[in-house]
C-alpha cells in the first residue's frame, strides 16, 4: 500500500519526466505499475494528490483546457539546488533547522585529519 | 533590594564574560560532553535572569522592599499613574531596561522556533518528493545525490534521516552504521531543541561575541554527545575513518552537484571536526565521578543563585 507521500513523488517523477503539460488521466497511464501504483488507481486519487501539490506549489495547473492539465513549477533540479543549498551551505539557520553529519574541509585540512587517524 | 540588585550585576558580569570563555577552553568538555552541555545551558539561563534580575531589582527599589511588594507596588502605580516619591531616572531607566531585554528575548525565541518550524516543514515536503525510502528501515531516506551528505530533519511526529547516495558510495558498512547510530543520537537526545535555543539567544544578541562563542560550544559538543552514543554500536577507529572520509570527500564529486562548492569553510568548522576525529583516535575517556558531580552541581548552583536572590528577601 502506497502512502500519500509516495503517491505525491510518484507523481511528480511523471511530471519531472514528461517536461509537458500532463492532464490526471495522461498521469494516471504513465505512472509506473510498481508497487501497486499504477492503472487501478481511481483518477480522483490522482486529482487529490494534484490539488495538494498544487497547494504545496509543486505542481501548476491550467484551466483554461479541458480537461485541465498540470505541470512541475519546478525542474527536479532546482528543488535539489535549493534543498542542498539549505544542507551544505552556510545559511546562519541551518544548523537549527537540521543535523548534519559532519562539514566539509580543504584539502589542506584533510591531510589533517588523515594524520589524526594514523593513516599515511 | 540595592544588595540584591548588585549582587545579581556581579553575576550577571560573571556570566557574560569570564565564565563562558573559561568554559569554552576547559579542556574537560571533551570528556564530558554531557556535562558541559548542562554548564552552558546553566549559564545561559542564569546569565539571562541575573542580567533581567538585576535590572528589575534594581528598578523596582522605589515601589517597595521585596520583589513581590514591589511588583504590587509597581502595579499600584500604573494604575494611579504617578510614581512613588523618590523615584530616580536610572531607576525607571534600569526597570524599561528589564522589561525590554525580556521580551526581546522571549519574541527571539518564539521567531526562531516559528522559523525553524516552517523551514523544516518546507525541507521535510522537498526530501520526500526527492528523496527514496529505504527499504526495511522506518524514517530514513535515501537521496539521488553524488556528495557524501547525511543529516537528520527532527520533527515534532516524525523525524527523517536523509543518506545521499554519494555517501552509501563512499563508506563501508560499518561506517554506515556508524553514520546512522550518530544522527539517531542527534533526534533521540534531542538536540535540536538546546542548538534552537543557543541559536535564538544568539540572534537575540548578534553583537555579543559570547553568544556565537556559546553556540559553536554547543554545536561542537552535541557532535561529541552523539559520537559517544554512536560508540556503543561500532569501533571509536570505524567512527573517526567515517568522520574523517566525509569531511575530506573529493570535490571532484561534487562537480555535477546543481550546488556550487561553498567558498571557504569557516575555521571553526575545521578546528571542530579535528577535535573530533583527534578525540576518537584517542580513545576519549570518560571524565572521573567526582567531576561529574562536581560540575553538574556547580550547574544546579548557577541556576538556584539568582533565582533565590530573587525570590527570598535575605537582605535588606
Amino acid at each position: 500500500m502506497a502512502t500519500l507521500g509516495e503517491l505525491e513523488r510518484s507523481i511528480m517523477d511523471v511530471l519531472w519526466e514528461a517536461q509537458a503539460a500532463l492532464s490526471a488521466g495522461e498521469l494516471r497511464e504513465a505512472l509506473p505499475r510498481v508497487d501497486g501504483v499504477g492503472k487501478e488507481l481511481a483518477v480522483t486519487t490522482v486529482l487529490t494528490v494534484l490539488s495538494r501539490l498544487e497547494n504545496k506549489g509543486f505542481v501548476t495547473r491550467d484551466r483554461d483546457v479541458r480537461p485541465h492539465v498540470y505541470r512541475a513549477s519546478t525542474t527536479r533540479a532546482e528543488h535539489m539546488a535549493e534543498l542542498m543549498h539549505e544542507v551544505l551551505g552556510s545559511a546562519p539557520d541551518r544548523d537549527a533547522v537540521l543535523a548534519r553529519f559532519v562539514g566539509q574541509v580543504s584539502p589542506g585540512e584533510a591531510e589533517q585529519l588523515r594524520k589524526l587517524l594514523g593513516t599515511n | 533590594m540595592l544588595l540584591t540588585a548588585t549582587l545579581l550585576a556581579a553575576l550577571a558580569v560573571a556570566l557574560a564574560w569570564p565564565v563562558p570563555i573559561a568554559l569554552a577552553r576547559a579542556s574537560w568538555a571533551a570528556s564530558a560532553p554531557g556535562v558541559a552541555l548542562l554548564l552552558w545551558q546553566a549559564i545561559a539561563l542564569a546569565g539571562g535572569l541575573s542580567m533581567i534580575g538585576a535590572l528589575l531589582t534594581y528598578g523596582l527599589i522605589p515601589f517597595g522592599g521585596h520583589l513581590v511588594s514591589a511588583l504590587v507596588g509597581l502595579f499600584s502605580a500604573i494604575s494611579n499613574g504617578s510614581l512613588p516619591h523618590g523615584t530616580n531616572f536610572f531607576e525607571m531607566f534600569a526597570l524599561s531596561g528589564a522589561v525590554l531585554l525580556g521580551v526581546h528575548l522571549l519574541l527571539n525565541l518564539a521567531l526562531t522556533l516559528v522559523r525553524a518550524g516552517r523551514q523544516r516543514s518546507r525541507h521535510r515536503q522537498l526530501v520526500g518528493l526527492l528523496s527514496a525510502p529505504m527499504p526495511e528501515r522506518p524514517g530514513m531516506r535515501i537521496l539521488d545525490y553524488a556528495a557524501p551528505v547525511a543529516y537528520c530533519l527532527p520533527g515534532a511526529s516524525r523525524s527523517v534521516t536523509v543518506l545521499s547516495a554519494g555517501l552509501i558510495d563512499l563508506l563501508d558498512d560499518d561506517q554506515l552504521m556508524a553514520v546512522i547510530a550518530h544522527e539517531r543520537a542527534h533526534l533521540s537526545q534531542r538536540h535540536h531543541v538546546v542548538l534552537l535555543a543557543f541559536r535564538a539567544w544568539r540572534s537575540a544578541l548578534p553583537w555579543f561575541p559570547i553568544a556565537s562563542l556559546a553556540q559553536d560550544a554547543v554545536g561542537l559538543l552535541v557532535e561529541m554527545l552523539a559520537d559517544d552514543t554512536a560508540r556503543h554500536a561500532v569501533r571509536d577507529d570505524v567512527l573517526a575513518a567515517a568522520v574523517a572520509l566525509v569531511a575530506s570527500a573529493d570535490d571532484g564529486q561534487q562537480e555535477h552537484s546543481p550546488v556550487a562548492r561553498r567558498d571557504g569553510v569557516p575555521a571553526a568548522n575545521a578546528a571542530s571536526i579535528a577535535r573530533r576525529v583527534q578525540r576518537l583516535a584517542n580513545g576519549a575517556r570518560p571524565l572521573a565521578l567526582p567531576a561529574r558531580i562536581a560540575a553538574g552541581a556547580g550547574a544546579i548552583a548557577l541556576v538556584a543563585v539568582p533565582t533565590i536572590l530573587l525570590v527570598f528577601p535575605a537582605f535588606d
